[in-house]
């Protein structure tokens, strides 16, 4: 393509509506106001349009495009929360049937259509990528040429670029040396930078703001382009781990090197009988109130070198963790998210029998988590464990059956022997019983033998989120670079004021990229008491007047 | 301490209706001229004094409370809608020597005053924090985001101005629809502070037994007196009458009854004021407002969009999501409030756009800014006590 060369002897690219360096337009517009978005520089997109690259590159530099994909991904957003996502349905039921069960038929069809699921669907992905590609081609399609017009403008402008600035304003003849040097020392104490040009004035501030939207822009795509490297391998750790008091477990995703262990596991109410500020409240609540959750954990780690589960562990830190103040180390987090109060986690059985002398007290323990197979004593008599149910129910087909290794309603089938029966030998059978928490069933007949549960063990267990997120960063850099482009765009604003003399007329104009009412007020204290003309601003329409009209008449009543 | 603190939040309530008052007088108030040319008409510059006395007494409703309590008093709906009220009027003391536009404080202030007494109908003793909430990132991400939201008000408020001033009410059409459907909301919304202020006072209490959607008994408390009743629902107390209908099981009927009273007040209101001036409520402002100069609002709604949302972004989701990672172990969990303050974001960035690259201003843009607030008071009310979520603090 041709370049187009200005009457000034600038060469501008084709398609170039303001002349880069003076300003001049080089297209027809019958506009009173000349479009100074972009400076009418020529843009990629505005240029060529015949290739498919040309017309993806186009669709997506549009502003119009950008802002549909803004409106569909609100609108499909709100979407998702009519009813709760999939993830905050209660625990233990299942998807197919809750929405249906809760809500009826717009529940059906909310699970139908997906949208349970909505924020991780293959579509909404799809409108976050487009809203990232038009980012990223809207973004290089102003911003190249913006810079080169910024970079090039001239002192002297065209006549006609003035006459088309909103705010301008002419009059006959010319200003004295010493107009100028006040009006120069009024633009610095308002901070503009000055540029002369054969008694022409130029003066700019703020250009720096005019890269605050593709600062933001970059802040964005960074942040994207964080969320997406999650679901590259590695690069995302989110495991659960429960942990009963006393007891130590390795932390996943530290290749067997860090463990946590779990010293004390507490819940904390507010007193409600204590006469203070929040007992009004405290007493409205049909609950009490939770003051604090808290695990107090020791963190280890493995001596280097050494291999095998019986080394000893080197302690790293004590640390109680609480919401709002995970175990933190080297990337990794524990946050308190859970927990179990009161589980059970060892059974005392006493032996007794109304027909046997039994020598001595036959006692023995059965750890719940940990089971042992036998159990003997010094008279002679074995217990076999033969089955250990830690969560009992009747599976579907009338079998009895364990739910998980979680021992909430633990039953155990006991054989006994007596000193005169050789277990190991074939078809010698013992007492068996049936036994959990308040049963105690004989399943083969009479016994002599009753196994009696003399004790119970409680303990409270931790539920702990294991967190490492190597995005983190990505997400940081690219949140703090979108917060710099958007103050830096918001609250400062780039303003311009040219000052010219011409063939005995004074012309003055003035541009803002936003907050105009500030730039007129620069320009009132310029020009007071010099020779420069009032500059006023061109789109001020009738209604102005008709103001003008009517404040009088208010001042004359 | 606390007592102190609740009597400076009454103090700059009353302190806001006397701006409000004072920026109504310099408004309509006779203008005249001392021998120099001089304004005389010093209510405006009073207005603005009352409002930053209203602020100052709120601010120390504010730290007295904090003091009081031990943590920042943003932690249930009554303490946050008081700080969005007090935000509002922060943001307004900004904007205004910017200004100096009277209009914009004949129309902030009772917005102010309605969001503060709104607040009031929400309990408003001291309630202890839950553990998700004891951190300091409370004072950090809540105060950000009020303040935000207390800017982006300001928004509305002018856009409100904009409409008012410039729509053309000789001819019915969907934008006078439009601002008498705003007027009606905010009438019904007086209408509910005042039902409820007013039955409170008199300690109004109806208590029924009815059946719930569990099917099992239960009792539930009126507050108002009850035009729909509950499933199956029989009055026990001595106040109270038996309702005309009762509704099913899956509705909380009391709720739905405070909703019909707000309803229909906002109609007796509504209905009132059309009576008297015999024109749009909306058009009856409009003398009012005859001379504010159109551009200038609009660029004060734009201005406090452009304000506000830097501080909306940073509190309502930057800071939002540093809180999130630490206390609930993600920074970014599609909880309802997470979205529709997403939705919020969203939406001011495509007015933005809107307006820097269509040329949306003026009418469309002064739309737009009372959609933003409607999208806010969404998320702040509707979120909070419909959809169940984390943030369901109330």
């Amino acid at each position: 393509m041709n370049k187009v060369t200005c009457e000034c002897g600038h060469q501008n690219p084709y398609g170039t509506y303001l002349c880069e360096s003076c300003g001049k337009p080089l297209q027809e517009s019958d506009e009173k106001v000349a479009n100074m978005r972009y400076e009418g520089v020529a843009r990629r997109s505005q240029t060529y349009k015949s290739s498919i690259v040309d017309k993806i590159w186009n669709f997506f530099s549009s502003v119009k495009v950008g802002i549909w994909i803004i409106v569909l991904i609100l609108v499909t957003s709100s979407l998702g929360t009519i009813f709760p996502q999939e993830m905050y349905i209660p625990p233990g039921t299942t998807a197919t049937e809750y929405y249906q069960e809760e809500y009826g038929i717009a529940g059906q069809l909310y699970y139908d259509l997906g949208f349970h699921n909505l924020y991780s669907s293959w579509w909404y992905m799809m409108l976050i990528a487009a809203l990232g590609i038009s980012l990223v081609i809207a973004s290089l399609d102003r911003f190249v040429p913006l810079y080169r017009a910024l970079k090039k403008q001239r002192t002297t402008r065209h006549t006609a670029f003035m006459k088309k600035q909103r705010v301008f304003g002419e009059s006959e003849g010319s200003l004295t040396e010493e107009d100028r040097t006040i009006m120069k020392e009024r633009l610095k104490q308002k901070r503009y930078r000055v540029k002369e040009e054969n008694g022409n004035l130029f003066a700019e501030k703020n250009r720096f703001s005019r890269w605050g939207p593709y600062v933001n822009h970059i802040g964005l795509i960074i942040f994207l382009i964080g969320g997406m490297l999650r679901f590259f391998p590695g690069m995302y750790l989110d495991e659960y781990v429960w942990i009963r008091e006393g007891e130590r477990e390795v932390i996943s995703g530290t290749n067997g090197e860090y463990f946590v262990e779990n010293r004390e596991f507490m819940v904390e109410l507010y007193d409600d009988q204590e006469e203070d500020l929040f007992q009004e409240a405290l007493t409205r609540e049909d609950n009490p109130v939770v003051s604090n959750f808290q695990t107090s954990a020791t963190l280890y780690k493995r001596p280097e070198g050494i291999i095998g589960d019986n080394a000893e562990l080197e302690k790293v830190k004590d640390h109680d963790i609480r919401v709002n103040q995970p175990l933190t180390f080297e990337g990794i987090s524990l946050y308190q998210v859970d927990y179990r109060l009161n589980e059970l986690s060892t059974f005392t059985f006493t032996v007794e029998s109304d027909t046997v002398d039994l020598e001595e007290d036959m006692t023995f323990q059965v750890d719940l988590n940990d089971p042992a197979r036998y159990y003997e004593f010094e008279n002679g008599y074995q217990i076999e464990l033969l089955e250990y149910f830690p969560n009992f129910y009747i599976d579907n087909n009338g079998e009895p059956s364990t739910q998980n290794r979680v021992p909430d309603n633990p039953r155990i089938i006991f054989e006994l022997f007596t000193p005169d029966q050789d277990p190991e030998a074939e078809g010698t059978e013992g007492e068996l019983s049936l036994i959990g928490v308040r049963v105690n069933e004989e399943l083969n007949g009479e016994r002599d033998h009753v196994i009696r549960m003399e004790d119970v063990e409680l303990v409270d267990a931790t539920g702990l989120t294991v967190r490492r997120d190597h995005t983190l960063p990505f997400l940081i850099a690219g949140g703090a670079i979108f917060m710099v482009g958007l103050i830096q765009g918001s609250y400062w604003h780039h303003r311009r004021i040219w000052i010219q003399e011409k063939a005995g007329r004074l012309y003055v104009a003035g541009h803002a990229n936003k907050n105009w009412h500030a730039l007129k007020r620069d320009l009132s204290f310029v020009s007071e008491n010099t020779r420069l003309p009032e500059a006023a601003d061109q789109l001020d329409d009738e209604a102005e007047n008709e103001e003008e009209v009517q404040q009088k008449k208010g001042g004359n009543a | 301490m606390f007592e102190f603190s609740s009597a400076m939040l009454y103090a700059a309530f009353v302190l806001y209706l006397l701006a409000t008052i004072l920026f109504a007088v310099s408004i309509t108030g006779k203008r005249f001229k001392d021998k120099s040319g001089e304004e005389k008409n010093r209510a405006g510059i009073l207005g603005y004094a009352a409002s930053i006395a209203a602020l100052l007494s709120g601010l120390t409703y504010f730290v007295t409370r904090w003091i009081a309590v031990g943590f920042a008093p943003v932690s249930n709906m009554f303490e946050y809608m008081t700080a969005l009220g007090i935000a509002m009027s922060l943001a307004f003391a900004i904007i205004y020597p910017m200004y100096k536009n009277n209009y914009l404080g004949l129309f902030t202030m009772p917005v102010v005053m309605l969001i503060i007494a709104y607040a009031s109908m929400f309990p408003g003793e001291a309630q202890p924090l839950i553990p998700a909430l004891q951190s300091n990132w409370l004072f950090i991400h809540v105060i950000t985001t009020v303040i935000g939201q207390g800017i982006l008000s300001i928004g509305f408020a002018a856009g409100v101005l904009y409409l008012v001033r410039k729509i053309d009410f000789t001819k019915k059409s969907r934008k006078v629809k439009g601002i008498e459907f705003i007027m009606f909301s905010i009438l019904s919304l007086v209408a509910y502070v005042g039902i409820g202020i007013g039955f409170g006072a008199a300690d109004y209490t109806a208590q029924f037994n009815y059946v719930d959607e569990n099917a099992e008994e239960a009792v539930m408390d009126y507050y108002l007196p009850p035009l729909v009743g509950p499933n199956e629902g029989e009055l026990v107390s001595e106040q109270g009458f038996t309702p005309v209908i009762n509704t099913p099981a899956f509705v909380r009927s009391n709720d739905l009854n405070t909703v019909l009273w707000s309803f229909i007040g906002g109609l007796v209101l509504y209905g009132g004021i059309r009576g008297i001036g015999r024109k749009p409520v909306a058009a009856s402002l409009q003398p009012v407002v005859k001379n504010v100069n159109p551009q200038t609002v609009d660029e004060i709604s734009y201005r406090a969009i452009a304000i506000g949302f830097p501080v909306f972004t940073l509190g309502g989701l930057i800071f939002a999501m540093i809180w999130a990672q630490i206390a609930w172990t993600r920074f970014w969990g599609w909880d309802p409030k997470e979205v529709w303050a997403l939705i919020t974001f969203l939406f001011y960035a495509a007015y933005l756009h809107l307006r820097l690259s269509r040329g949306w201003h003026g009418e469309k843009s002064a739309w737009l800014c009372v959609i933003g607030f409607a999208l806010i008071m969404f998320n702040l009310v509707f979120v909070n006590l419909i959809i169940a979520g984390l943030h369901s603090y109330a």
